[in-house]
C-alpha cells in the first residue's frame, strides 16, 4: 500500500509539474463552460416563453440543465482521457525510467494502481471545475443535489474504466502519440457502440451495445444508481487494470 | 554474493548471453568487460530482475532472481546505461522518491539523501531540475540513486560513459571507496577503467565468457610482448623509409615492423617485440646511430581489441581471423 502511495504522489506531482494538468483543466473549463452557457440560456428562454403562454408549470433544472450537462461532461471526458493516460507507461519506456521502477522492490500491480489512482484524481480534479458552474445554478435556484452527486459518481466510474483501458494501451508502446491515438480510438468506439441497437435487435447487437460505456452512464445522469451499471464499470476497471499488470509483466519477457 | 550458473538469455532472434557462469565474493569489485553488444547489459538486467533468464540460474545474496525478485531488488542498486531520471523533477525530490520506492523508512529518507548527495558531490545542484543538468551531473545523480538504500550489491552499467576526464577520476575513486562494504559489478569497454577500479575481470564476447581472472593475472598474460610506436625523421630531409624499416628489423628482439605513415621526411612505424623482450632502448640506439632523428618513441597501450585478439587467439587459435572480424564488427 505504501508503494502505491509513493507512485501515486510521484505521478500526480509530475502531472502538475508539467503543463499537462493545467492544459486539460483549461480545455475542460472552456468546453464545459460553453455547454453550460448554452444549456442555461436555453432553459431561461424556454421558461420565459412558458410563462408568456400562461402555463405556469415549473421547469426542473435537474432535468433540463444538469442532466444534459452531465452527459456532455462524459463526452468531453472521452476526449481528455487519452491525454491523461498516454504518457503513463510510454514515457517511462521511452526515457528508460521503467528500468528504475521494475528493478525496485515494488510489485508491478502496485505501480499500475499508483498510476491509475493518480490519473483518476486528475480526472476528478478536471470534473471538479464544473462545480463552479453548478454552483452558479445554486445561486439562482434550488437544484436537487442528490442526482448531481450520482451523476458525478457515474462520471468517475466511467472515467476510471476508460483510464484503466488507456493505461493498458500505454504499456504497449514507447510512443506517446500512438498510445494517445489508440486510446482515443478505443474510447470513441466504446462510446458509439450502442448505436448498433438503433438498427439491429439481434442478440449480438445487445451484447455489443451492452459494452458501450455511454449506455451505462445514462441512468447515472438521471440520478439513478443501478447496481448492474456499477458492476459493469467496476468489472471494466478491474479488467483494464488486470490487463495492464499482465502487459507490464510481459515487458520483461518481450524486452 | 552473486552466483550465476549456466545463464542464457535468448531474444526473439538472437542469443544475447550464452551459458555464462561466474561467482562474485562479498566486497569484491568486478569489471565486466566486452565490446558493445557482447551481452554485458543483458547479464546485468538479469541480475537486477529486469529480465528473466531463458535458462540457468542467477542468485544474489542467496535469493534467486526468478523465485524471490523482491528480496533481490531490495539488496541491489542499479545504474542502467542511461541513468533513469525524470527530467521534470528536482534532484532532491527525485532522490526522495527513489528512497521511498526502495523501501527506506520515511524518517530516514532525508538523512540518506543528504549523505549520498555529499558522497556523489551533487549537493550544489540539489534544488535544480534534472532536465537542466549536464551529462556528468546526471550520471552522478544516477549513481546517487543506485547507492541510496545502501544495497549489498551494486550493478553499474558503464558508470563513466560520457564524463569528462576529471569526472571519470572522481567517479572511479567513488567506486573504489564503495568497495569493501558493497559488492560491485561494473561494466565497461575500456580496459584502463578495469585496471583502475577492479580486482577481478570477467570478459565476455558474443554472449560467451572469454576469460575471468584477477587484473594482475590477465595483464601479465598479455604483457608478454610489447608494441612501440616509433617516428623517425632525417636531418637533411632525405629519408628512405625502406632503409629505416630494414634497420629497425635488424634490432635484436623485434618480431615485426609495420609502416604506419609517411609524411615529408617523417616516417611512423609500429614495432612489435618478441615474447618477453623489451626493445625500446635498442630501437632508440639503432635510430640515433644510423644518423636519423628520433621524434617519437612510445609504448602502445593495449586496447580491448588487442586483448580480445590475444585471448581468442590463445584459446581457439583456429578461429583467430573470425574473432578479429567480430571485434571489428562490434567496434
Amino acid at each position: 500500500m505504501r508503494n502505491v502511495i509513493v507512485i501515486f504522489q510521484k505521478e500526480l506531482k509530475s502531472y502538475f509539474a508539467s503543463p499537462i494538468a493545467y492544459l486539460l483543466l483549461a480545455i475542460f473549463a472552456v468546453i464545459f463552460g460553453f455547454f453550460f452557457y448554452s444549456a442555461t440560456r436555453f432553459f431561461v428562454l424556454q421558461g420565459m416563453q412558458m410563462q408568456m403562454m400562461g402555463r405556469g408549470m415549473p421547469m426542473d433544472v435537474n432535468e433540463y440543465v444538469i442532466r444534459p450537462l452531465l452527459t456532455n461532461a462524459s463526452v468531453i471526458g472521452l476526449f481528455l482521457i487519452p491525454m491523461i493516460t498516454m504518457r503513463l507507461y510510454a514515457e517511462e519506456k521511452r526515457s528508460g525510467t521503467i528500468e528504475l521502477l521494475m528493478t525496485s522492490p515494488v510489485r508491478d500491480l502496485e505501480i499500475v494502481l499508483g498510476k491509475w489512482f493518480a490519473a483518476l484524481v486528475l480526472y476528478a480534479a478536471i470534473l471538479g471545475i464544473s462545480g463552479i458552474n453548478i454552483g452558479i445554478l445554486y445561486a439562482f435556484g434550488r437544484p436537487d443535489w442528490k442526482p448531481i452527486l450520482v451523476g458525478f459518481l457515474g462520471l468517475l466510474l466511467q472515467g476510471g474504466c476508460l483510464l484503466a483501458i488507456g493505461i493498458f494501451i500505454s504499456t504497449m508502446t514507447r510512443n506517446q502519440i500512438i498510445a494517445g491515438g489508440a486510446t482515443f480510438a478505443v474510447c470513441l468506439m466504446l462510446w458509439v457502440l450502442d448505436w448498433v441497437s438503433a438498427y439491429d435487435q439481434s442478440a449480438w447487437a445487445k451484447v455489443i451495445s451492452y459494452l458501450s460505456v455511454v449506455t451505462h452512464f445514462e441512468p447515472f445522469s438521471k440520478g439513478v444508481v443501478d447496481s448492474k451499471d456499477v458492476i459493469f464499470y467496476l468489472s471494466m476497471i478491474f479488467f483494464g487494470l488486470f490487463l495492464t499488470a499482465r502487459s507490464v509483466e510481459s515487458l520483461r519477457w518481450r524486452a | 554474493m552473486i552466483k550465476v550458473e549456466g545463464l542464457t538469455k535468448r531474444y526473439a532472434r538472437a542469443v544475447a548471453v550464452n551459458d555464462i557462469s561466474f561467482e562474485v565474493e562479498k566486497g569484491q569489485i568486478v569489471g565486466f568487460l566486452g565490446p558493445n553488444g557482447a551481452g554485458k547489459t543483458t547479464t546485468m538486467r538479469v541480475l537486477t530482475c529486469f529480465l528473466p533468464p531463458s535458462a540457468g540460474t542467477a542468485t544474489v545474496a542467496g535469493f534467486d532472481v526468478l523465485e524471490q525478485p523482491l528480496e533481490v531488488k531490495k539488496r541491489i542498486g542499479y545504474l542502467p546505461e542511461s541513468p533513469p531520471l525524470y527530467p521534470d523533477m528536482e534532484v532532491s525530490e527525485y532522490l526522495i522518491f527513489v528512497g521511498k520506492l526502495k523501501g527506506l523508512a520515511s524518517s530516514d529518507v532525508p538523512k540518506r539523501v543528504n549523505e549520498v548527495c555529499e558522497r556523489c558531490a551533487i549537493v550544489d545542484v540539489k534544488s535544480k531540475l534534472i532536465g537542466k543538468l549536464s551529462k556528468g551531473y546526471r550520471q552522478r545523480v544516477g549513481l546517487a540513486q543506485a547507492i541510496l538504500h545502501n544495497p549489498d550489491v551494486l550493478v553499474l552499467d558503464e558508470p563513466t560513459s560520457g564524463l569528462d576526464p576529471k569526472q571519470i577520476i572522481e567517479t572511479r575513486e567513488l567506486i573504489r571507496s564503495l568497495g569493501g562494504d558493497h559488492t560491485i559489478i561494473l561494466s565497461t569497454h575500456i580496459l584502463s577503467e578495469v585496471e583502475h577500479s577492479c580486482e577481478r575481470v570477467i570478459i565476455i564476447n558474443q554472449g560467451k565468457l572469454v576469460a575471468q581472472d584477477t587484473v594482475e593475472n590477465l595483464t601479465n598474460r598479455l604483457r608478454g610482448s610489447e608494441s612501440v610506436a616509433v617516428q623517425v625523421a632525417s636531418v637533411n630531409g632525405n629519408l628512405n623509409q625502406g632503409e629505416v624499416r630494414q634497420r629497425l628489423e635488424q634490432v635484436a628482439g623485434v618480431s615485426r615492423v609495420v609502416l604506419k605513415e609517411t609524411k615529408d621526411n617523417h616516417c611512423a612505424f609500429e614495432v612489435e617485440s618478441m615474447q618477453g623482450r623489451s626493445v625500446r632502448a635498442e630501437v632508440a640506439r639503432a635510430v640515433v646511430t644510423a644518423g636519423w632523428d628520433l621524434y617519437e618513441l612510445r609504448p602502445v597501450g593495449y586496447s580491448l581489441e588487442d586483448i580480445f585478439l590475444q585471448l581468442t587467439a590463445s584459446e581457439k587459435a583456429g578461429k583467430k581471423e573470425e574473432a578479429k572480424e567480430e571485434v571489428k564488427a562490434a567496434s
